[in-house]
């Protein structure tokens, strides 16, 4: 038996509205995570995939449910966490290095030490020698790479991932895709990837999660990916098996999309 | 070198201008009397600065001016932080914070002048009163448009509350502070001239209400170009100050020549 990591239980999250009404985001969505398991969670757009990883986060209370970090109920920011973010959130003031640098000074890590460890994760990230450019001399997947160094240097047990490439094009993103394979191999992490971007999602996961259409969206399709490793994102997305899984998680999505757009229409 | 030929032009045309000025006023389509001479102007600063008259004056208002800018600019930090931050304190001084900023606050000169007496006091409260809404308001608009994101990943990356002050709040306000620093300057000057020109025993100011006091227009515009000359010389220093500070900015690097 594995751990259990991370472990949702009927969780509901309500935002007041303009007027009475309310809006129920998310409603009963559970969700478990073992050790060392990268999940994607897939659904169509606006059906509360973010929402569900800031509750893992702890940065959303939710209405209603539990939040488990390694049998721990969560209350407040989780520790073991690192958030990707789908929009840049650098520190325009300070330097790439002082970008990876500021989680180790927040918890009191000596400088140097903190710009020793800062340098190796640029370096592991293909950056050495960008260290000291501004965020705005850096191009978007150069943003994401300081970006991710930033989250990794503090060794979180948990990666949580909001879309985070949806912003990149076409080849830079599979270059990224490739990259997060390489580093998650090295210590496998927990990684829970919101995408809605199937895909993308298969080829990067060991399961597939999708979410109903919103509101009071929950998981409503586990599917396991058993693509061999290490893969090669581009080139995994040729193969037989992918195809076929392909197809059938489509099948599922495909109804909540619809009735996504069935919605969006009235 | 276009910008070089720019800085020909823009001399060319001030001295166009005085030339203007000597012709109209020489040939008395614009009586001299009200106008004032060029040439009586700029051999008046001449005798000012090298007679050494000036500078006792010179030193009273730049210093009123520094004080009053560096008081309202720290005031205005802290309270658009302070404010941006708590929701309670912004409700609750909102309909103050507009009154004194819709107030004409020239109209406190005299109420200064007779709390603080005619030192550099009233002055600089006068100053500090105009400097203070620029930068809070700028601060306080700039801390609650603080990408929320931003916020989110410090703390993740582990930032308690006080360390969301200093690593978020502050680094974000100060490039808002800074965005107000020229006009903040500018206000600062106009307080401490103000100020002394309605009531002061010292100052430019005081120099300029002196020689209106006996119809000496050429000393009142002498007056006013050397405040000009040196609200110009303010506003580079916050200029470099501000290419040197805001390095990160886009925008900002590559016009540093």
């Amino acid at each position: 038996m594995t751990q259990t990591v991370l472990e949702l239980n009927g969780i509901a999250c309500t935002f007041p509205g303009r007027d009475e009404s309310a809006y129920t985001a998310v409603a009963d969505a559970s969700l478990v995570v073992a050790e060392g398991e990268f999940v994607s969670l897939v659904g169509p757009t606006g059906c509360g995939k973010s929402t569900l990883l800031n509750v893992a986060a702890g940065l959303l209370a939710p209405t209603a449910g539990s939040v488990r970090i390694f049998g721990q109920p969560l209350g407040g920011i989780n520790e073991h966490a690192g958030y990707l973010f789908q929009s840049d959130a650098l520190m325009p003031w300070r330097t790439a290095r002082e970008n990876v640098m500021v989680g180790l000074e927040l918890r009191g890590v000596q400088k140097h030490k903190a710009r020793q460890s800062a340098d190796a994760w640029l370096a592991r990230v293909h950056l050495a020698g960008h260290g000291d450019k501004y965020p705005h001399e850096l191009s978007g997947g150069m943003r994401k790479r300081v970006a991710l160094a930033q989250t990794l240097v503090m060794n979180p047990k948990i990666l949580l991932m909001d879309e985070p490439f949806s912003a990149l094009d076409v080849q830079t993103r599979s270059l990224m895709e490739n990259e997060l394979l390489d580093l998650w191999s090295q210590d496998r992490k927990s990684v829970v990837f919101v995408t809605h971007d199937l895909e993308e999602a298969i080829s990067l996961s060991d399961r597939v999660v999708v979410l109903s259409a919103g509101p009071s969206s929950r998981p409503v399709g586990e599917f396991p990916i058993h693509l061999p490793r290490p893969r090669d994102v581009s080139e995994v997305r040729l193969t037989p098996q992918f195809l076929e899984l392909h197809r059938t998680i489509w099948e599922a999505l495909k109804v909540e999309v619809q009735k996504t757009h069935a919605q969006a229409d009235l | 070198m276009p910008s070089r030929r720019i800085a020909v032009f823009q001399v060319l045309l001030l001295v166009a201008l005085f030339v203007l000025w000597d012709v109209l006023t020489r040939t008395e389509i614009l009586p001299p009397f009200f106008f004032g001479e060029p040439l009586v102007v700029l051999q008046r600063i001449w005798e000012w600065f090298s007679g050494g008259t000036i500078y006792k004056h010179l030193a009273v208002t730049l210093v009123e001016t520094l004080l009053a800018f560096v008081i309202g600019t720290v005031a205005g930090l802290v309270f658009g932080l302070w404010l941006a931050l708590s929701k309670t304190a912004s409700a609750l001084l909102d309909p103050y914070i507009k009154a004194f900023n819709s107030m004409p606050r020239v109209i406190l000169a005299p109420i200064f002048a007779v709390w603080f007496g005619l030192g550099i006091w009233s002055k600089v409260l006068l100053g500090v009163t105009l400097v203070f809404f620029i930068v809070f308001f700028s601060v306080y608009h700039g801390v609650r448009e603080v990408n929320p994101v931003l916020v989110a990943n410090a703390r993740m990356l582990g930032a308690s509350k006080r360390q969301l002050l200093r690593y978020v709040y502050l680094p974000s306000a100060t490039a808002w502070v800074f965005s107000s620093l020229h006009a903040a300057v500018g206000m600062a000057f106009v307080g401490a001239v103000i100020g002394e020109y309605l009531g002061s025993a010292r100052g430019v100011g005081y120099l300029i209400l002196q020689a209106e006091g006996v119809f000496d227009i050429n000393t009142v515009f002498a007056g006013v170009l050397v405040l000009t000359v040196c609200a110009l010389l303010l506003d580079r220093i916050v200029t470099v100050a501000e290419r040197r500070l805001l390095r990160w900015r886009p925008g900002q690097v590559g016009n540093q020549g």
